[in-house]
């Protein structure tokens, strides 16, 4: 399995704190991993470097098949890479409707001038519906989505990464504040966008995590401790000590 | 802009009918077609109206659509006056000095009128020299062109600087605020070039044309109307699509629009370019009609009266912009005109000229507090109530 995204080596301090710590980590191209620590392990702050939202002040962060660096680049220009991130916080934009939010996601020219002058064509729509079906929105397609429910929120923010057709998706805590029926349905969705392409869930919810039943990194301050099945992290004696014992 | 874009959006019909009706109802009123139930003086005061409802629109689109309270707007309407203020003074100067000169027994050089017409207009300021920025003021066309390319210009650059290091919220705000206050005092010196103080006067009196005031004011008011139903079309045909939806969503959610790919500084620079060259083509079609241009008019108040007069429209609607400043500077120059009767209540005499500005601020506060959606909440409301009773 070749690598998709590698991280090594990076380092990264907030006034003197230590973030992140030598950090690497691979990920492969079509893999479903989920990432766990104890708070302020760096799980958000290497979601935050690999989108550039804050550079690290060491390491290397190569990307794709020409293992370009992603260090540097813009936010933007990281996300036409192929790098998609869902945030802890369902964010959609509430005073459009699903389908506004759909379109606007939709792996297109985004350029302020395409953009002017872009009309969505029957193929557009005909794939909006499509990923509407798939995250259960399929009948709320002209609703706007500050009436949708949280769970209902969290699946278009999935289906609106899903539209921007990344090759890496980024998941903050998808399953915080949900019903157990709509984890159910947001387990689904992952494990079958995992098929396709490379997605990394952050989660504290271990029962979520063991649903997922997929290779498992422990972060600790800012490096990794642990990483394999959870079963095999959990029989580990350091991620005992300084997490699950607590 | 075809036909399914008007079809799907009725109210831009329904704005651009009642513009046509407006314009089509003063124009058979007024002195220019002699009926005269509408004098000359009001006519000009109709068509200013129109062009600061065009300016708000502009305003609309960048504060109410896409989240960016511009304070410097007003900068860029002052600069499209300046440009075709030059034209009009430079070009009346020169056919005032031709004619003065024929009377005399040699036919002057083209150096002598150069030099009578620079005496003309900077005598005022000490100078008879014509400053670089006169370069083209000889041609219409070259002013015109720089009626956008000047505010364009200074936007583009402006707002390229700002984006780039993320200045949001209030800081762009101030940061607006001194653009055009830095514009003002820049004009306000004499060795400006544009006549410090005293700024460029007699715009009202077109170059070469012998048709009473009446009837020209009645040409501005037209191409006014023109503009800003053209100006109207055109924000809403933006506003409309992705790119609308795009810009919405930095309004809502700067961070979450640039995690979905999009370049958010070229979005806001776009929308702050092209709002600025509206707000130019307003100004160049307003000041001819107030007759005079002056470094205040940029003063930064004005540019929080257009923020003002939106608010109170409704943002995020574009007829709101219009309602609302159409309104407000209507109802503001009749008690400011000193129309309105004065209250007397005996132990104290309420002049409107000094409380008027009280009344505004109350009722922006008001607005802002209980009615965000402003005037265009009402209009937002009718429909809404007749489905509750079907």
């Amino acid at each position: 399995m070749s690598t998709l995204l590698e991280v090594s080596g990076v380092t990264v301090s907030f006034d003197g704190f230590r973030a992140i710590n030598n950090l690497s980590f691979q990920i492969g191209r079509a893999e479903l991993r989920a990432v766990i620590g104890p708070n302020g392990a760096g799980k958000t702050t290497f979601m935050d470097i690999v989108t550039g939202k804050t550079r690290p002040d060491d390491g290397h962060i190569l990307w794709g098949d020409k293992s370009i660096s992603l260090v540097g680049m813009s936010e933007a220009k990281i996300v036409q890479a192929g790098i998609g991130r869902k945030f802890q916080k369902p964010t959609v934009f509430e005073d459009q409707s699903v389908q506004e939010n759909l379109l606007m996601a939709l792996r297109k020219n985004r350029s302020p001038l395409s953009v002017l002058f872009y009309r969505p064509n029957a193929a557009d729509l005909a794939r909006v519906a499509e990923l509407a079906a798939e995250i259960g929105l399929d009948d709320a397609l002209l609703r706007l989505s500050g009436e949708l429910s949280h769970g209902q929120k969290q699946w278009l923010e999935i289906g609106m990464l899903l539209a921007q057709d990344p090759r890496l998706l980024l998941v903050d805590e998808p399953a915080a504040g949900m019903t157990p029926a709509e984890r159910e349905k947001t387990t689904t969705i992952l494990k079958e966008a995992a098929k396709t392409r490379a997605v990394v869930v952050v989660e504290h919810d271990m029962e979520f995590v063991r649903r997922l039943n997929c290779k498992v990194t422990v972060l600790h301050e800012g490096a990794v401790l642990a990483e394999g099945s959870l079963d095999h992290v959990t029989k580990n004696q350091d991620v005992i000590d300084v997490y699950l014992g607590r | 802009m075809n036909r399914s874009f008007i079809a799907r959006n009725p109210s831009v019909l329904v704005f651009l009918s009642l513009l046509a009706l407006f314009t089509l109802t003063v124009s058979v009123l007024a002195e220019g077609f002699g009926v005269g139930l509408i004098s000359t003086s009001f006519v000009k005061t109709l068509g200013k109206t129109l062009c600061l409802c065009l300016i708000a629109v502009a305003m609309d689109l960048i504060w109410g659509y896409t989240g960016i309270l511009s304070l410097g707007h007003f900068a860029f309407f002052g600069l499209g006056g300046y440009m075709i203020g030059m034209w009009l003074m430079y070009e009346r100067t020169r056919q005032i000095v031709v004619t003065s000169l024929a009377d005399g027994v040699l036919p002057p050089t083209p150096e002598e009128v150069e030099a009578a017409i620079g005496n003309q207009i900077f005598g005022v300021v000490g100078s008879s020299d014509f400053p670089l920025i006169w370069a083209f003021a000889d041609s219409l066309t070259l002013q015109l062109a720089l009626v956008v390319i000047v505010p364009g210009v200074l936007a583009l650059v402006f707002g390229w600087l700002a984006f780039r290091s993320r200045v949001t919220g209030v800081y762009l705000s101030i940061l607006t605020q001194a653009m055009t206050l830095g514009l003002s005092l820049y004009l306000f010196q004499n060795a400006s070039g544009l006549r410090g103080n005293n700024g460029l006067s007699g715009l009202q009196n077109l170059p070469g044309i012998t048709a009473p005031q009446s009837a020209v004011s009645l040409w501005f008011f037209w191409a006014s109307a023109l503009a800003l139903g053209l100006g109207y079309l055109l924000v809403a045909w933006v506003v409309s699509g992705k790119f609308g939806s795009v810009i919405r969503g930095i309004r809502d959610n700067e961070a979450r629009v640039r995690f979905l790919g999009y370049s958010v500084e070229s979005y806001k620079l776009a929308v702050f370019t092209l709002t600025a060259c509206i707000s130019g083509i307003a100004g160049a079609l307003y000041y001819p009609q107030a007759g005079i241009i002056n470094p205040a008019e940029v003063a930064p108040i004005a540019s929080i009266y257009l923020a003002v007069w939106v608010a109170i429209g409704g943002r995020g609607r574009l007829y709101g912009a219009v309602i609302g400043t159409a309104f407000v500077s209507l109802v503001s120059s009749w008690f400011t005109g000193g129309q309105a009767p004065d209250i007397n209540l005996g132990f104290y005499t309420v002049k409107w000229v000094d409380w008027w500005l009280i009344l505004l601020g109350l009722s922006f506060v008001l607005v802002t507090l209980y009615a965000p959606r402003g005037m265009s909440g009402l209009i937002d409301a009718l429909p809404r109530r007749k489905g509750e009773d079907a």
